[in-house]
């Protein structure tokens, strides 16, 4: 199935939903950027972190990710939501360039931070990931002790130059990420020892060490129990004073939960983005409504 | 609170000024693994020519036509012409009268010592080998290439220089004055050496062949398969599908593991204790050989066939047991055939170990010098690699080449096991 | 009768068994038809009957093939003049093996002596006739056991059960052999080491620091002039296994870890198994290799350079058994980084970590107990080889730090002590055994670690 402008229309039935997409598209938008999407609400924010315009990515002969267009704006939680395989992950993954190590993916279109686009030449990965930090789905904390765990960032970046300061960048990182109290007396046992919630919450703190301005977070909290969960929630939703935060979930009560902007991917292509409260209440787009509905997914 | 701008541009700074050391850091680490690839691919280059350049040349070896008289005065003096007085005849003037009439001027007995060492001294057996299969020849004049002596081979290939001093070569001037005579009348030449294959070892150079040494490994190795494999592959469907988890199963495995590594010579001692001290069995022969090499290679095998047996999926066995089969009969009839590819590819290569191994043997007396092809299991024998051993530690030069040739026989046979295993396990290979 | 055509004859009555009881069975229930009423198939019935016929032969057999040239040898003794029997083991011995050269033809008979000429008659006669006996034991074995089955054989005789419990039987002897393997291991050089220590003190074995086991020629001599302090060997071995380690470990991890994380698939596909070769040359190619090409060269550039290093030096069989080594590091740590977790190395590089600090500090220190585990195992091959330092390390037994000189190592020593013939009672022979004991010990307790801490690592990753 593919939902190019035509297609869409003819699936979708509703009648409130405007005939050109394009124009539906570039008709909200803020500034005056002509933007060629399909995809149905607002995609673009004033001031963004990141934008996205028009990214494909292939995989050899798969076709993954098709004109997707979005911007992740600042002090902001977006979650992507979608079906498995809808593409939701790789599009995370693009935005710090994790696809590079896999072989023959191939990323086309712009992404920019602050305006610079990431895959220039002249943009350096290891700098880009120092900005674009991310946490993973399955909790992966190195096999060396708590305290190791977090300095290993500030300490491959040289960002510290005394034991004094990466003392206070891991204990204050420890502190954002919740997990202080629960560890201050432990810091030298393994990161592994911990459980897995404990863990996430180490992998949230390791990423924050490094002081990033934009954390990309693949089903946090997919691995963990509904505690767990809960605390890796909370913590997010603070989170989202200091840092940019895009979160893929596929559970669409913590996206409801944590995040201000909702973006909904379905076969590679984003169908949908608009304020949290307006997907989950009044969606537009048909295929979103089924999947909230719960129809499928 | 919000971020400071500040902040974040230090810290990019900061992030910036590592880079250049980071990436120094990372090109100087890619290198060394990118050298220690290439190291280890050299060493692996540099094995294979320096065995082969030196090796090769031993498939050929120089050999002189000689015009030889069968004159029956000498063979036959008493003219009984019965085969068996044939066979005592004296061939060694025969090949010495050939040799004169390549060289009629020489006469002092020093030079003519040093004329007949042209030729190898098996000369005489290979003309007396003609009368015995054909007696007609009696009285006739014919030539024959017989074999040169190592000396005069090994200066047609070039082995020794002729700039050395004539002690050191072994080979005096005057020699290679006729050899340049000889190789200029078309009377010395390079032919394929049949010797090399089809001969037992022997003190001479250019007598020495492989053929006693292939046949003892073959077999020992038989002795070793018709042992290891299917004890092997017994252990392994026991361990791997009857036994019960307790600690003596346990104890079997950690002991297979352990022997998987115990070092090979440790074997041998156990095969000269009890093989040859306890049961009385004798030395040298293929068939304790055969044992110790059993003792040695079941571990590997034993490992081998238990992960091809792990590897077929429990559907299988449970789709047997459910049709009512008893459990050695979904193992005989089921899983047993599937598993066999992958049991033979370990059993292929535990062969192809026990083929190159050597150092047990020592122990068990297979180094003895041993001029004859064995024909029974029972009969003294040397194996492929210790001929390699003991032709290395020889000294005349001729043997390097030798040595160099025997081993290209051996790699050639383990090429051949591999590149069979490798066969196996592609054309068998399923996943599930 | 020969023993071949015996073997013959009992196989043929094996396979009548089978045709018997097989037939039997189906007879039994009335033909063909009636097979659904017997409890197995015929042929399990067949397979018993075989087995019962052929075991209580075989065994028969195999005794006679084990203890018949003892009690044979034992008895012609016997028959020989009053003075034999008495005369000392080794004596009788030389007496014994004259007799059996007779037999076996490599003398000719009338090279020898009247009264072992007698004695090899007496030997023929005396086998002939216990040969003539065995066939008629064998054979009535087989027919009997053949016939108990054959007369057991009913239709609700549980053929099927019986054969596979045999067959069980079996397997688990099969599976025995590995411990059998070990025991024997452990009693033959334990209790040829035990005379060593008999004749020789442990302590001057452990902590002398003078080898020399060549002194000690016969048995009057004993303990006196022949000098068997193995600290030399001790310390050549260890020696040779260091040089071996240093270009080993490094090489092999290298290329283990550029295989695994840089290079791209195709060159993997090509170098791995080229690289895998190495570790599929026989070690005696190895031990040429050393003597001949890696010890002159190194003594040549020694010259060069105004050192003197021997043709036979600990450095030329170090670096040759370290080429030896690399593959088995190579692959092991391979394995090991390969079973590190990707997530491990994402979480890295999400961080911006570059590739060599993500494999330096987290995808090594991951790795590090199964590496090391393999580099264990690694040392135990190095402890244990035997062609490259017998070809290439030298005999002398040199009690030096020096790698330019010669020294020997504990694997030379039993294969000089063995090779040849050697008489089971000197210290010289069981000094040998005295050191593979130590052999075995080290590199068992090598491989129990090494095993235990690969174990414990590829657990930790599943």
């Amino acid at each position: 199935m593919s939902f190019s402008n035509d297609t869409t229309l003819k699936l979708d039935s509703r009648p409130e939903v405007p005939r050109t997409v394009v124009a539906n598209a570039s008709g909200e938008m803020a500034a005056g950027e002509e933007i060629k999407t399909a995809t149905v609400g607002q995609v673009t924010v004033a001031n963004p972190v990141m934008s996205a315009r028009t990214v494909n990515v292939h995989y050899g002969e798969k076709h993954a990710i098709k004109d997707v267009s979005i911007d992740v704006a600042n002090n902001s939680v977006i979650a992507f939501i979608g079906p498995s395989g809808c593409g939701k992950s790789t599009f995370l993954r693009c935005l710090n360039r994790m696809n590079d190590t896999i072989e023959n993916a191939r990323v086309e279109g712009l992404i920019t931070l602050d305006g610079n686009d990431i895959y220039d030449r002249r943009q350096d990965v290891v700098q880009l990931r120092a900005r674009v930090g991310m946490v993973f789905q399955k909790p992966n904390p190195f096999p060396k002790s708590i305290y190791e765990n977090v300095a290993y960032g500030p300490r491959i970046h040289g960002l510290v130059t005394s034991r004094a300061d990466l003392d206070e960048i891991v204990q204050t990182s420890l502190r954002k990420a919740g997990l202080w109290e629960e560890v201050k007396d432990r810091l030298d046992g393994p990161g592994t020892g911990l459980s897995g919630g404990q863990q996430q919450r180490l992998c949230i703190a390791r990423a924050i060490a490094v002081d990033p301005e934009v954390i990309l977070m693949d089903e946090p909290c997919s691995a963990l129990d509904p505690i767990a969960t809960a605390k890796v929630e909370d913590l997010i939703d603070e989170l989202r004073e200091n840092y940019a935060i895009v979160i893929v979930t596929h559970n669409m009560q913590q996206a409801a939960r944590v995040s201000q902007r909702t973006a909904y991917f379905h076969l590679g292509e984003l169908i949908e983005v608009g304020p949290t409260d307006q997907i989950f209440t009044n969606p537009r787009h048909r295929l979103t409504e089924d999947y909230i509905t719960g129809r499928f997914g | 609170m919000s971020r400071s701008a500040s902040a974040d541009e230090q810290r990019r700074a900061r992030v910036a000024a590592s880079l250049k050391r980071r990436y120094g850091a990372e090109r100087r680490f890619r290198l060394y693994g990118q050298l220690a690839v290439l190291v280890g691919l050299g060493f692996v280059a540099l094995l294979f020519v320096s065995i082969f350049s030196k090796g090769y040349s031993a498939f050929e070896q120089t050999y002189v036509r000689v015009d030889v008289n069968y004159d029956p005065e000498v063979l036959d003096p008493a003219g009984t012409r019965k085969p068996e007085d044939l066979a005592d005849g004296d061939y060694g003037a025969i090949v010495k009268a050939a040799l004169r009439a390549t060289a009629p001027e020489v006469e002092s007995r020093a030079e003519l010592k040093q004329l007949y060492a042209l030729a190898s001294n098996s000369a005489p057996r290979a003309l007396q080998a003609r009368i015995a299969a054909d007696p007609t020849l009696l009285g006739r004049r014919e030539s024959v290439w017989v074999l040169a002596s190592d000396h005069v081979d090994q200066i047609v290939k070039g082995y020794i220089r002729r700039d050395e001093s004539e002690e050191s070569r072994g080979v005096t001037d005057l020699q290679i004055k006729w050899i340049d005579a000889l190789r200029a009348k078309g009377a010395l030449e390079r032919r394929f050496n049949r010797q090399f294959f089809s001969g037992g070892d022997s003190r001479e150079p250019e007598q020495a062949g492989v053929a006693g040494a292939v046949v003892g490994s073959f077999f020992t190795l038989l002795v070793t398969l018709l042992l290891s494999f299917p004890i092997g592959v017994a252990a392994a469907v026991y361990l791997e599908e009857f036994a019960p988890k307790n600690r003596y199963t346990d104890f079997i495995e950690v002991n297979i593991n352990n022997l998987a590594a115990v070092p090979s010579i440790v074997f041998g001692l156990l095969g000269l204790a009890v093989f040859v001290q306890f049961f009385g069995l004798p030395r040298s022969v293929p068939l304790v050989g055969g044992l110790v090499l059993t003792l040695m290679t079941l571990p590997t095998i034993i490992i081998a066939s238990r992960a091809a047996l792990k590897a077929v999926p429990p559907s299988i066995r449970e789709a047997a047991l459910g049709m009512g089969a008893s459990r050695v009969q979904a193992i005989v009839h089921h899983v047993l055939p599937l598993a066999m590819p992958g049991m033979m590819t370990g059993g292929i290569l535990g062969m192809a170990r026990a083929l190159g191994e050597s150092a047990p043997l020592l122990l068990i007396g297979m180094v003895a010098f041993i001029v004859d092809v064995p024909r029974r299991l029972t009969d003294p024998s040397t194996v492929l690699p210790v001929q390699v051993y003991l032709w290395a530690r020889s000294s005349e030069r001729a043997f390097v080449e030798r040595t160099s040739g025997a081993i290209i026989v051996l790699l050639v046979f383990l090429l051949v096991m591999n590149g069979l295993a490798v066969l196996l396990r592609s054309r068998f290979e399923r996943r599930w | 009768m020969q023993i071949s055509s015996l073997v013959l004859l009992l196989a043929f009555l094996t396979l009548l068994a089978y045709r018997f009881g097989r037939g039997r069975a189906v007879r039994l229930v009335g033909g063909p038809r009636g097979v659904r009423d017997l409890h197995s198939l015929p042929s399990y019935y067949g397979a018993l009957a075989a087995v019962w016929c052929a075991v209580p032969s075989l065994v028969i057999l195999l005794a006679w093939q084990g203890f018949s040239d003892r009690v044979l040898t034992h008895l012609t003794v016997q028959s020989m003049p009053a003075s034999v029997p008495a005369l000392p083991a080794a004596e009788l011995g030389l007496i014994t093996n004259d007799v059996r050269n007779v037999i076996r033809g490599s003398v000719p008979p009338a090279s020898a002596s009247p009264e072992i000429r007698a004695a090899a008659a007496t030997y023929q006669s005396l086998e002939s006739a216990a040969r003539a006996g065995l066939a008629v034991l064998c054979t009535l074995a087989a027919v009997l056991g053949g016939f108990v089955l054959w007369r057991r054989i009913a239709p609700d005789l549980r053929a099927r059960n019986e054969v596979e419990r045999l067959v069980m039987w079996l397997l688990i002897g099969c599976a025995s052999i590995a411990i059998l393997t070990t025991i024997g291991i452990v009693l033959s050089v334990l209790y040829e080491a035990l005379r060593f220590f008999g004749k020789v003190p442990v302590t001057d074995f452990l902590f002398g620091t003078h080898w020399s086991p060549q002194m000690a020629l016969s048995a009057d001599q004993v303990g006196s002039s022949g000098a068997f302090g193995a600290v030399p060997l001790f310390a050549g071995t260890l020696l040779i296994a260091i040089i071996a380690m240093l270009v080993a470990v490094p090489i092999g991890l290298f290329a283990a870890i550029y295989l695994a994380e840089y290079a791209d698939r195709r060159f993997r596909a090509v170098a791995k198994p080229l690289l895998e070769t190495l570790a599929g040359i026989p070690t005696v190619v190895y031990g040429f290799f050393a003597a001949l090409t890696v010890g002159p060269a190194l003594r040549d550039l020694g010259q060069m350079l105004g050192l003197a290093v021997s043709t036979e030096s600990a450095l030329a069989a170090g670096l040759v058994m370290g080429i030896m080594i690399i593959p088995f590091i190579s692959s092991l740590a391979d394995d090991m980084i390969t079973a590190v977790p990707q997530a491990m190395r994402d979480g890295s590089s999400a961080l911006g970590a570059t590739r060599s600090e993500t494999i330096r500090k987290v995808v090594l220190p991951a790795a590090l107990p199964g590496i090391v585990g393999g580099v264990l195992l690694g040392v135990s091959r190095a402890i244990g080889e035997t062609m490259i330092v017998v070809m290439a390390a030298g005999l002398s037994a040199n009690l030096t730090a020096n790698p330019l000189q010669a020294v020997t190592t504990v694997t030379v020593q039993i294969v000089t002590l063995l090779v040849g013939d050697q008489e089971f009672d000197s210290p010289k022979t069981l000094a040998a055994f005295a050191l593979g004991l130590g052999l075995f010990l080290t590199t068992l307790l090598l491989n129990i670690i090494a095993l235990k801490v690969v174990r414990r690592y590829r657990e930790q990753y599943e």
